[in-house]
């Protein structure tokens, strides 16, 4: 199929002895929003760091656009159009809040170290509109007021939106978001629903997002892949999630017969 | 050329000092401005590795090495301008110190880079060991004697103008690749380098390349050093000097182009300054001193003396608090 934009073919993360992702496989379309479900310990975040290329698959590999991911370091995959976020928030804690997205800014960068020193119109230019590019995206969410703030002064909640408007300075084809609504009450929790929907729809993003909050998941989300223990066990709708019986059993555990 | 008009108005800054320097005091104190500049040409280059890219080093006295046996042998075996033009090839030399010194950057900084923390600090520091080491035995430089004669300046103010210049174009440099991109992704590898990396930066590329700028400095310093003192062996270049370095930048405030001038300036100064209170009081003290100074500038601003911030930033911070009593 053509509108598959990624895809893991059959891949395993071996630590060890420690089989913490076996053999998964799963496809993502084109501007589709995707969740990643399974309990704790599952290996959904080790699946989204050998996505990301910080961890390389013992076995099998990473497609995008049907071209193989193997061997490219983090940053080469952000250049080819996957950007992430992080479960336990990773900002440059000690820069401005503007400085954080320009960073993300930097692979669309043409100038060059004379450019810099003889500050050329070319390097005068690309730096007001790389900072332009920045603040509309800070705009989104409404952080631009915070711009010049370093980005440890923000709540909590504000930093994990910086977060996603960095992934999403990198003009990515697709995104994925490590528990981006952890630590959130329930009204933040559905600002951010929609604000993931009203990026998709205005990037033409495709989402992949891995979420403890069901309502969350099974509220947004039009394809679920549920893990447990390294291993795919269930993947389809929201609706034949929530009725599969071995996702429960994973959930809940197995109902005993004494 | 709008690019050029803060450098030489601050160039012009400088030469008027000069004057002053030139007719208000003696050979001793001129001659100390003379290492102020070498060190702060040191420390500002250093301070964007460890400062601002956040990877310890401790091999800088090794690029400073390099560079000042360059300018040294060159001075010493070429010519091929007239002596009258001595300053502009003293100028080409300092640049091919800065090149050659920038070139043994990016050997050593290619592998050992992807090192970090103390390990980083381990490797460069045995890189510096092995420069110092390696000029002991070559002959051709002299071995243990080192290079005597270098030439130098005719007057003072020559000296003083070269210094100024070459510390002018390292500030600037430092200054403006710090307001560009590359400057945030150098930052960005100190902050966090796997954020950094998801974000796209290329970050043993950002690692090297601030390693490479820096060591071009560190080699300029050199020349510099080897005109002013007309000799030089390898016992200029040990340990001891790359750690002076590294106070200069811990000092000064990591990450902070005013504070690695300022600690120049300190460290340089200091001990010197306080050579009469050796003579009133018969005994040395002034290392005593020095360290108490450090150590207690270390426990009240653990930071450095300025920080993070630079000097324009705490004038801003001032202007606005005043203007808003």
């Amino acid at each position: 199929m053509s509108d598959v934009l990624l895809e893991a073919k059959k891949i395993t993360m071996q630590f060890g002895g420690l089989k913490a992702v076996d053999s998964v496989e799963f496809q993502i379309k084109k501007g589709q929003l995707a969740g990643l479900i399974g309990p704790n310990g599952a290996g959904k975040t080790t699946v989204f760091n050998m996505l990301t290329g910080v961890y390389q698959p013992t076995h099998g590999e990473v497609m995008l656009e049907g071209k193989s991911l193997k061997g490219l370091r983090p940053y080469q995959i952000s250049h080819r159009g996957i950007a992430r976020t992080f479960q336990n928030i990773r900002l440059f804690k000690g820069l401005t809040v503007l400085e954080n997205v320009l960073i993300a800014t930097h692979q669309h960068v043409n100038y060059g170290l004379m450019d810099t020193l003889l500050q050329t119109r070319k390097f005068i230019e690309t730096e007001k509109a790389l900072e332009e590019k920045a603040m509309a995206l800070l705009e989104i969410f409404s952080l631009q007021s915070k711009a010049h703030e370093p980005a440890s002064s923000l709540p909590y909640g504000q930093q994990r939106k910086l977060e996603i408007v960095r992934a999403l300075a990198t003009d990515p084809k697709i995104i994925l978001l490590d528990e981006p609504a952890a630590g959130m009450n329930h009204s933040e929790t559905h600002g951010l629903m929609e604000t993931i929907a009203k990026i998709r729809e205005q990037f033409n993003l495709t989402v992949l997002l891995i979420e403890h909050d069901m309502k969350l998941v099974m509220g947004i989300c039009e394809n679920i892949v549920v893990l447990d223990h390294g291993v795919k066990i269930e993947e389809g709708s929201p609706k034949h999630i929530q009725n599969s019986k071995r996702v429960i059993e994973a959930y809940l555990g197995v109902e005993e017969t004494l | 050329m709008r690019a050029l008009k803060n450098p030489l108005i601050s160039l012009a800054a400088a030469l008027l000092f000069g004057v002053a320097v030139q007719f208000g005091f003696n050979e001793y104190i001129q001659l100390l401005v003379l290492f102020v500049s070498v060190n702060c040409l040191m420390a500002m280059s250093l301070n964007l590795v460890n400062g601002y890219t956040g990877q310890f080093s401790l091999g800088h006295a090794g690029f400073m090495a390099i560079g000042a046996y360059f300018t040294a042998y060159a001075s010493l075996h070429w010519s091929f301008l007239p002596p009258s033009l001595s300053a502009l090839t003293f100028f080409i030399y300092a640049i091919g110190s800065g090149l050659l010194a920038a070139l043994a950057g990016f050997l050593v900084g290619l592998p050992s880079l992807r090192l970090k923390g103390d390990y980083l600090a381990i490797v460069t520091l045995g890189f510096g060991e092995i420069i110092r080491v390696a000029l002991l035995n070559m002959d051709f430089l002299g071995g243990p004697r080192g290079l005597a004669n270098i030439p130098g300046f005719d007057s003072f103010y020559m000296s003083y103008a070269f210094a100024m210049l070459w510390i002018l174009i390292c500030f600037f440099t430092i200054w403006r690749v710090m307001k560009s991109s590359y400057g945030r992704g150098f930052l960005s590898v100190r902050e966090d380098e796997i954020a950094a990396e998801a974000t796209g930066i290329n970050t043993t590329g950002m690692k090297v390349r601030a390693f490479v700028l820096s060591s071009f400095f560190a080699g300029v310093a050199g020349a510099l050093f080897a005109h002013y003192t007309n000799f030089i062996n390898p016992s200029s270049f040990t340990f001891l000097q790359s750690v002076n370095a590294v106070i200069m930048v811990v000092l000064g405030g990591m990450g902070s182009m005013s504070g690695s001038i300022a600690a120049a300036i300190i460290v340089t100064v200091l001990p010197e300054a306080l050579r009469p209170l050796q003579d009133l009081t018969g005994i040395d003290l002034r290392m005593v001193i020095y360290s108490l100074a450090l150590i207690l500038v270390m426990i009240l601003r653990p930071k450095g003396i300025f920080g993070e911030l630079e000097i324009t930033d705490i004038w801003r911070k001032y202007v606005r608090r005043s203007a808003r009593s």
